[in-house]
């Protein structure tokens, strides 16, 4: 009996936690930074390493290393936060006009909770994101990679829902191959 | 063929007493071409840094131009670059990024080479050779030329090119901002872990003449500097120290090389910066300091963007970096972009610095992206048959450069525009696209090296 339970908790948190992934990339696509930002704890860290293409069995040498290395991004809550504002001046002209943004995101599968099903107060998700952007007339980019994340149950003055704790963007590419990335994982 | 094309490229294309450059050197094919040929087969280009490539078989592999390069240390410890095919059938005999090897084996029929480019290993020599192959004439191919600036890697195709320091004219004391350290220490820098590469539709000489030192493009960093990414904090990505100092663009006129400089005052140490951060603040406090003891008056040069002709880019204050335009056809740029601190320093300050780094530069800084959107749409809307009938304008400042600057006793060499009451000029891509301009017309280094020979007054 409580074998299924564990079984029906498990599988209520993973709709939850997809579902906080949808609401989340809706909130993109619709450029609601500042309600996104909220998704986000205070000590979140954000990072997208580059890629190198290395010898098989070098596997360790493949991803920069955050803290270190230079990295896509490997930001905190406060940078994010300028990045947002930087788009809000309405003349960041990499984002102006707006692009047109897609957030796609699948294959969500739970990797840890802490401390139990039961009552999940931290959680350990990867998923794989396609972003589709499309700007001024014809110039489209297509992102796909994998997202390893790290969730906690927020409290207090954040609700109770999720918030982002960790996030690693692992993005399929060695050569960048948009101009820039304006925009948010 | 672009062979036939009649000569005339100063007149017809880049007319600079004007203060025009035709829009054709930008996005015409042929000429595209011809650049790969008469440029980047002859110029000396920069292709990595010796920390990259620390021990004995340590590789990185690097471009010139439109061409694979590895970068390497044999087992000697002796530094090559060898263009990155194999003389068989041009398989690319590496396509890792970096890493340490004893042999470069060709994944098609097997040929290897050793890491000084010997190749040492042919599949069915004795069998199907005969044993009669000249191995010692099949090696990787080589460059003509390679020198070590101060731990920097730069190489050139023409063996007849000038040594590299000749090739920097007076701009060594521009390098050697990049490359000393910040307390002005001889070839302090290191590379940090990842060198970012993206593409970016534009030619390449988009972000080669903005780093020649666009001062006329805030408009384009507005969003950011009303964000604040500043190193001290909020406020401007510039420092407190350009406030208190004379804005200057210095010319190299026969090599076409160019940087934004500040200088400061006989009297004045740079304001203290990074207040936020007691460990980075400082160790800047010491380090200018020291600099001014080790210096003297030199340590009053305060570096800001910069290029090496044709294609490399410095930027050796904040963020402190080394950039390549990559030509990847007239139509995209490959950008790489090479992060540098002080190797001693303390490991806070590293990594305060990098996280400003990050911020700033490449496809996800706050301020280059902005840049990028500018010359992938300037280079677009140059594209047509109305469009190139009208060429870029480049009047600003002409005729306004001296050749004896001097500020408070420290003299600066060159072409020299003031620029603080003045804000802006075009003398620095004025200066790029000369060079460019004889590079297309010269037929070998004879007539590049016009510094040879005495230089005419007409000019
Ligand atoms: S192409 Fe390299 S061995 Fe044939
Ligand atoms: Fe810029």
């Amino acid at each position: 009996m409580a074998e299924r339970d564990t079984r029906i908790d498990r599988l209520f948190l993973r709709q939850e936690i997809a579902d906080f992934f949808y609401r989340e990339a809706e909130l993109l696509d619709h450029h609601r930074y500042r309600e996104w930002l909220d998704l986000l704890a205070e000590d979140i860290r954000y990072w997208m390493p580059m890629r190198r293409n290395v010898k098989f069995g070098e596997a360790e040498r493949e991803f920069t290393r955050a803290g270190s290395d230079i990295n896509w991004f490997d930001e905190g809550k406060e940078t994010l936060a300028r990045r947002v504002k930087q788009i809000e001046t309405g003349i960041h002209w990499a984002e102006e006009p707006r692009s047109r943004l897609s957030h796609l995101v699948t294959n969500v599968q739970l990797q840890g909770v802490e401390p139990c099903f039961a009552d999940p107060q931290e959680v350990s998700a990867t998923c794989r994101f396609l972003i589709y952007r499309n700007r001024v007339e014809t110039e489209t980019d297509i992102l796909v990679g994998r997202r390893e994340d790290v969730l906690r149950r927020g409290s207090g003055e954040a609700g109770d829902g999720w918030l982002v704790a960790r996030r690693k963007i692992i993005l399929d590419q060695n050569v960048l191959l948009s101009k820039n990335l304006t925009f948010f994982i | 063929m672009t062979m036939n094309r009649p000569r005339g490229w100063r007149r017809g294309l880049v007319d600079l007493d004007v203060g025009e450059v035709s829009r054709e050197i930008f996005v015409n094919e042929e000429i595209y071409a011809e650049e790969q040929e008469r440029i980047f087969a002859r110029a000396w280009l920069h292709v990595g840094h010796e920390s990259q490539i620390a021990k004995p078989g340590d590789y990185f592999v690097s471009c010139m131009g439109e061409e694979s390069v590895i970068l390497c240390r044999d087992r000697a410890n002796k530094v090559h670059v060898f263009l990155n095919s194999c003389r068989h059938r041009g398989m690319k005999v590496c396509r890792y990024d970096e890493g340490s090897t004893t042999v470069f084996t060709c994944p098609y029929h097997g040929w290897s080479y050793g890491t000084d480019g010997r190749l040492v290993g042919v599949p069915y020599f004795r069998e199907a050779y005969h044993s009669r192959l000249d191995k010692e004439k099949l090696g990787l191919v080589e460059v003509a030329q390679l020198a070590n600036y101060k731990g920097s890697i730069w190489a050139t195709w023409d063996p007849a090119a000038p040594p590299f320091t000749e090739y920097l004219g007076g701009f060594t004391r521009y390098l050697d901002l990049q490359l000393d350290g910040w307390d002005g220490r001889e070839g302090q820098a290191e590379v940090l872990g990842g060198v970012q590469k993206w593409l970016v539709p534009c030619n390449w000489k988009f972000p080669a003449e903005n780093f020649s030192g666009d001062t006329y493009h805030n408009i384009s960093h507005r969003s950011v500097d009303l964000a604040g990414i500043g190193p001290s904090g909020a406020g401007r990505r510039d420092m407190g120290e350009r406030d208190v100092s004379r804005k200057l663009h210095v010319c190299v006129p026969d090599r076409g090389h160019q940087t934004i400089l500040y200088v400061l005052p006989a009297d004045k140490l740079p304001p203290p910066a990074y207040m936020n951060a007691p460990i980075v603040a400082e160790y800047f406090r010491h380090c200018e300091e020291e600099r001014r003891r080790n210096r003297g008056e030199e340590a009053r040069l305060v570096g800001a963007p910069g290029e090496i002709f044709p294609n490399t880019a410095l930027l050796s204050r904040q963020p402190r970096t080394m950039a390549g335009w990559q030509p990847r056809g007239p139509h995209q740029t490959e950008c790489w972009r090479w992060f540098f601190v002080d190797r001693d320093a303390p490991s806070e300050v590293k990594n305060f610095l990098r996280d400003y780094y990050i911020r700033y530069s490449g496809p996800a800084g706050m301020t280059e992206q902005d840049d990028m959107e500018n010359w992938n749409y300037a280079h677009a809307a140059s594209r047509g048959t109305i469009a190139r009938r009208y060429p870029y304008n480049y009047e600003q400042g002409h005729g306004t450069a001296v050749t004896d600057y001097a500020y408070q006793g420290l003299r600066v060499p060159g072409e020299v525009i003031d620029l603080t009451e003045v804000q802006s000029s075009e003398q620095p891509m004025r200066n790029f696209y000369r060079r460019w301009a004889e590079f297309m017309e010269a037929d070998d280094w004879s007539q590049l090296a016009t510094w040879r020979t005495v230089r005419k007054a007409a000019e």
